[in-house]
């Protein structure tokens, strides 16, 4: 099977498994935006994506989406390192036209790991499967697992959370710039025109999910404020 | 009037492609600026001659540029910080006094050394071998003017063509690929109706061929298009990915 | 005076009017059917142009063929390094091209030293290396409307030279070497890079094989075949300054002339009128600039002395020089032609002004190439687009931006006509062994036109050596695979092996490229643009004297068992100061001026070179009569039947 064995074919999967991946970061920013005007709002639609089984079927798929592009990120980084060769150049220099994100994706596709990690313990392992433990008949409080609003004010009403999450999100930011376009480059919708085309548009694209992201986060980092000099 | 100039020359040396390689200083002295990249190692050469060592190794011919011969790693850039240039056509005026110089030899998995500068390269002829041509005999040819080629596809072939199969697309890639070199060909030749015909099978044999001698995956750095003599545009690559996909999906 | 071999060559040229001559020779010729092929081998040393595309069109047909080079890849060859064009007789451009036409200007151009038989079968096949080339996917240049585009050169007033920008070269030798990757992967072509032939082998007369060295390990090896093909170029490196890459040679050649194959005018050697200027002593090669550039450059020295002398010490600049005072000596000189004069007259022309003291850089010795005129007339993006590249090139060498100031230009040793004697069939006077392209002397004269090597190397390579060799062939076929266990194979490693010994035991103190600048600099000085009895005597003394000093002096660091790059550079020296006594003794013999041979005793009042129709209208082909002693001179007479020969001239 080309995708699997040839070059081009396994950058193909990690091309169309980032885009998506791009698609579903678009979808839950727009989410994430309604808790800024309504929490209740918020709440239903955490019901709505709760332990329903079209929500399962799609967290799963999202959940083998980001395997998949793990492990082909990993296999691709094993195969170019040992395409460099043993010996290192002593100096190296970084041409201007290189961007950095470029050159260090599989770093901070690791800090998006890891910040993700963090995130499915701080939501998903409170709200989502929280929810599925009972439905299987464990013995859970599932008084929260809807409250979105709730969890959010809790996370990030810790500054600690908020910093680590904003250093996670410009992670993503970076991530994303040159993953955008790279995506299409590989996928062969490029050329010379296109090319400062798709860069500006993946950088919009970028910005937008990762402010979206953010203004979350800093809005209830600064509620919370508020809430405790109000107090 | 082009200034004189002393700097340290730090070389890698190595016997042979199994043998521990090692940097040496070499103090160069009162250079003129208006000696090239390798009439300065020249003058070491024969500085080393005298001396009754061995000369240092490296690749170079016809050192106007267009045989791809010559292939040093300079302070971090392959054929040096000049743009657009290969090794042989870097002057010492584009150095500074006192500076000290890095040379390396290409360094890629895929290209091993043979001794000090010099790398087997063979490689890429390998992959020309699996695809790159038109499968034509000679003679019994139409007329070159039978089929009329727009004048802006000639050029980008041509764009695509002027590739000198350097490596130093690779040798700039942080992943050791071969991609840029590999589209070059691919490209010119999907771009002229004469090489249409067999686009698809091109593609694939030459991208089998070039995973079959251990080249990276290419991850978009765009490093070998900032790095290459010729400024072969990784258009050329997106073109690649769109015959080898389009050729696979077909199948 | 020479002594003249009482020995005749047969030329083989076919009967019949010329324009037919090689249609019958077609028509006639002895065949080798497919089965018989697959049996046959065949030696092709050299991946240029010439080899490359012999290589692949001998596979193509059938036979197994063994290519050899000594770089890394075939496709470094320095028939990369060609900028300019190729001719071509379509007349595309419906301007009074013909083959009658190309076989003229180059027959008039090469100063009716050339074979008329050879240059019309040149200018006949012309035509379908064009038509092969698109083919193969080589991208020339074109027209809006999709086809082909030409430009002019020197030496013609049509336009029949096709392009690739300024890289016909690269691209016509990338062209044949994608045939000869098509032939390596259908297993009809073994490549061999980083091989050097070293010598080759006679057997019973017949040329049988080869010994080269491998490169990386050191290590002498011998091939056999049923036919050994020389494809190795020019030896203008003998002058070690020249356009020629660093390792072009002639060393294959000698080897063949030691083996008793004839060397035909040597001392034809092409000075290219538009290189970069020497700038110092520490200069490893010399750059050419396209003589595409002639199209639209004006070529000019200061009339006035005073403004030469200032320009030499740098107190003025050519912009300084007000139009009245520019002497644009070719159009004045040769107003039919004007700077698009051969290149041997260019050449001389500059020469000349700069001996009068009107050179315009610090050593005196280039003179103005101007596009200000051009720009003036199209515009700087048409220039830029024209010749963008070859001003960037010149802008990265000498600082100096072409666009600002006017080029720089001097003449070099570029391109050598002469070369293995061969026949008609391309074959040498040892049956077996065939010369192609640069290496051998057959189709330029005294003097090759622009965009004509190109031709002739492609010519040979894919239209006429794959028709002569079977005609070779078709008595071999009962002759089975040597065994390189033949004595004559044992013989010819083992005095390569005693040669390498030698060099390697002399462990003076100078290193290859110091005695190798010592006898670029005799050629130049007394073998070069223009020469005399006395400077070609003085010559030959001195090249024995270097021999001296190479054989005594001589420093090779390392082991001759494993790569040894001064070992290759020795060997290559040896025979480089061999062809440059040749060249002297030819040069010496040939009391005429013609071509890229000027001899300071036969020119007209105006200083024009003059031919001597009447005692030199003869090929002189040189015999190895053994190491030490002078060769000896045998003349093939030219019988010029289909052309009017006369004067030169390009001034109406």
């Amino acid at each position: 099977m080309w995708l699997l064995k040839s070059s081009v074919g396994k950058k193909v999967i990690m091309s169309v498994s980032g885009m998506a991946l791009i698609l579903f970061l678009l979808f839950h920013m727009s989410m994430n935006l309604v808790a800024l005007f309504s929490g209740d709002a918020y709440n239903m639609i955490c019901e709505f994506l709760g332990a329903n089984w079209y929500a399962l079927v799609a967290t799963a798929g999202l959940a083998a989406l980001v395997v998949v592009h793990f492990v082909y990120a990993f296999i691709l980084t094993i195969q170019n390192k040992k395409a460099r060769g043993a010996q290192p150049y002593a100096y190296t220099a970084k041409p201007k036209e290189v961007e950095w994100a470029s050159q260090n994706m599989f770093v901070l596709g690791v800090i998006v790991l890891l910040g993700l990690v963090l995130h499915l313990y701080n939501f998903w392992a409170k709200m989502q499967l929280v929810e599925v433990m009972h439905m299987l008949g464990a013995d859970v409080c599932t008084q929260n697992a809807t409250n979105g609003t709730y969890h959010i004010a809790q996370t990030f009403g810790s500054p600690v959370y908020v910093v680590l999450y904003i250093v996670w999100l410009v992670a993503l930011w970076f991530h994303l710039t040159h993953g955008f376009w790279s995506a299409l480059q590989t996928l062969g919708w490029n050329n010379q025109v296109w090319f400062n085309r798709w860069r500006c548009i993946g950088n919009v694209v970028a910005t937008i999910i990762i402010l979206g992201f953010m203004s979350v986060v800093l809005c209830y980092f600064g509620r919370s404020l508020c809430a405790g000099a109000c107090c | 009037m082009d200034k004189n100039i002393s700097f340290n020359l730090k070389v890698w040396r190595q016997r042979g492609p199994k043998e521990q390689g090692k940097f040496v200083t070499y103090p160069m002295k009162d250079i003129p600026g208006d000696t090239s990249f390798l009439e300065m190692l020249d003058i070491l050469n024969e500085d080393l001659i005298n001396k009754g060592e061995e000369p240092i190794v490296f690749d170079h011919d016809c050192r106007e540029g267009i045989c791809g011969m010559c292939s040093l790693y300079v302070n971090g850039h392959p054929h040096g910080p000049a743009t657009g240039a290969t090794t042989c056509q870097l002057y010492m005026r584009r150095f500074n006094d006192g500076d000290t110089i890095t040379v390396e030899p290409w360094r890629s998995a895929a290209f091993p050394v043979i001794r000090d500068l010099m790398v087997d390269r063979s490689a890429f002829d390998k992959i020309q071998q699996a695809g790159g041509y038109v499968s034509i005999n000679t003679g019994g040819i139409p007329d070159a003017n039978a089929i009329p080629i727009p004048k802006d596809i000639a050029e980008e072939a041509m764009d695509a063509a002027a590739c000198i199969g350097c490596g130093a697309c690779v040798s700039a890639c942080k992943n050791g690929s071969a991609m840029l070199f590999v589209s070059a060909k691919v490209s010119q030749f999907a771009l002229l109706p004469q090489g249409k015909a067999e686009a698809a099978r091109r593609a694939k044999s030459m991208v089998a061929k070039m995973d079959e001698l251990g080249f990276g995956n290419c991850t978009n750095t765009r490093a070998c298009e900032a790095e290459c003599p010729k400024c072969i545009s990784i258009s050329n690559i997106a073109r690649l990915n769109r015959e080898f996909i389009k050729a696979k999906l077909k199948d | 005076m020479a002594k003249i071999s009482s020995e005749k060559l047969n030329s083989k040229i076919p009967e019949g009017p010329l324009a037919e001559k090689w249609t019958n020779y077609k028509a006639h010729q002895k065949l080798v059917n497919p089965a018989n092929k697959r049996n046959l081998d065949i030696i092709v040393v050299g991946t240029g142009l010439a080899g490359a595309s012999a290589a692949a069109s001998l596979g193509a047909m059938g036979f197994n063929v063994l290519n050899f080079c000594i770089q890394d890849s075939p496709r470094r060859a320095h028939s990369i390094a060609a900028q300019g064009g190729i001719n071509a007789a379509k007349n595309y451009q419906n301007d009074g091209d013909s083959v009658y036409r190309l076989f003229y200007d180059t027959i008039k151009g090469g100063d009716y030293r050339a074979r008329e038989a050879n240059v019309h079968r040149l200018a006949e096949v012309s035509g379908a290396i064009i038509d092969q080339c698109v083919a193969q996917g080589v991208p020339f240049a074109r027209e809006y409307g999709g086809l082909l585009a030409n430009r002019s050169f020197g030496g013609a007033q049509v336009s029949r030279t096709f392009y690739a920008r300024g890289q016909t070269g690269q691209q016509l030798l990338l062209g044949a070497y994608s045939a000869l990757n098509y032939q390596a992967n259908l297993g009809k072509v073994k490549l061999y890079t980083r091989y050097e032939m070293l010598d080759v082998v006679v057997i019973d007369g017949r040329a049988r094989g080869i010994i080269a060295r491998n490169l990386v390990t050191g290590k002498i090896e011998r091939f056999a075949a049923h036919a050994v093909v020389i494809a190795t170029g020019g030896y203008g490196n003998a002058y070690f300054l020249s356009t020629n890459a660093m390792g072009s040679n002639g060393s294959a050649a000698l080897q063949c002339y030691r083996k008793g194959a004839v060397f035909a005018n040597p001392c034809f050697a092409q000075i290219h009128p538009t290189c970069i200027p020497v700038h110092g002593d520490k200069q490893s090669k010399l750059t050419l600039m396209s003589e595409s550039l002639r199209n639209d450059g004006r070529i000019w020295v200061p009339k006035k002395l005073e403004d030469a002398k200032a320009l030499q010490a740098g107190k003025k600049r050519a912009s300084d020089i007000p139009d009245e005072d520019r002497d644009f000596y070719l159009e004045r000189r040769y107003p039919a032609f004007g700077n698009l004069v051969p290149r041997d007259v260019a050449s001389r022309a500059a020469k000349e002004r700069c001996d009068k003291g009107f050179g315009v850089n610090n050593t005196g010795l280039a003179v103005f190439l101007d596009f200000k005129y051009a720009i003036q007339r199209l515009g700087k993006e048409v220039v830029k687009q024209r010749y963008g590249n070859l001003f960037d090139m010149y802008e990265e060498i000498t600082d100096v931006s072409p666009y600002e100031e006017p080029m720089m230009i001097f003449p070099a040793i570029h391109y050598t006509m002469g070369g293995i004697w061969v026949d008609y069939e391309l074959q040498t006077s040892i049956p077996g062994l065939f010369a192609i392209g640069e290496a051998n002397f057959s189709d330029h004269g005294a003097n090759r036109l622009g965009a004509s090597a190109l031709m002739q190397g492609l010519a040979d390579g894919y239209f006429v050596l794959p028709y002569t060799m079977q005609n070779y062939l078709a008595d071999q076929i009962q002759v089975p695979r040597f065994s390189t266990d033949a004595p004559e194979f044992v013989a010819a490693e083992k005095a390569v092996n005693d040669k390498i010994a030698k060099l390697m035991a002399i462990k003076g103190k100078r290193s290859v490229d110091s005695i190798h600048k010592e006898l670029g600099h005799i050629m130049w000085e007394y073998v070069g643009m223009a020469r005399t009895k006395e400077s070609l005597e003085t010559a030959i003394k001195k090249l024995a004297e270097v021999e001296k000093t190479f054989w005594s002096e001589l420093r090779i660091p390392g082991e001759a068992s494993s790569l040894n790059v001064e070992l290759e550079k020795a060997l290559r020296l040896l025979d480089f100061i061999e062809v440059g006594k040749l060249m002297a003794y030819d040069a010496l013999n040939r009391e005429e001026s013609c071509g890229g041979h000027f001899r300071e005793e036969h020119q007209t009042e105006e200083g024009e070179a003059k031919r001597d129709d009447e005692n030199f209208s003869y090929v002189a082909c040189w015999k190895y009569t053994g190491e030490g002693n002078e060769p000896e001179l045998i003349k093939e007479d030219l019988n010029y039947q289909y052309t009017k020969v006369q004067t030169r001239n390009y001034k109406n």
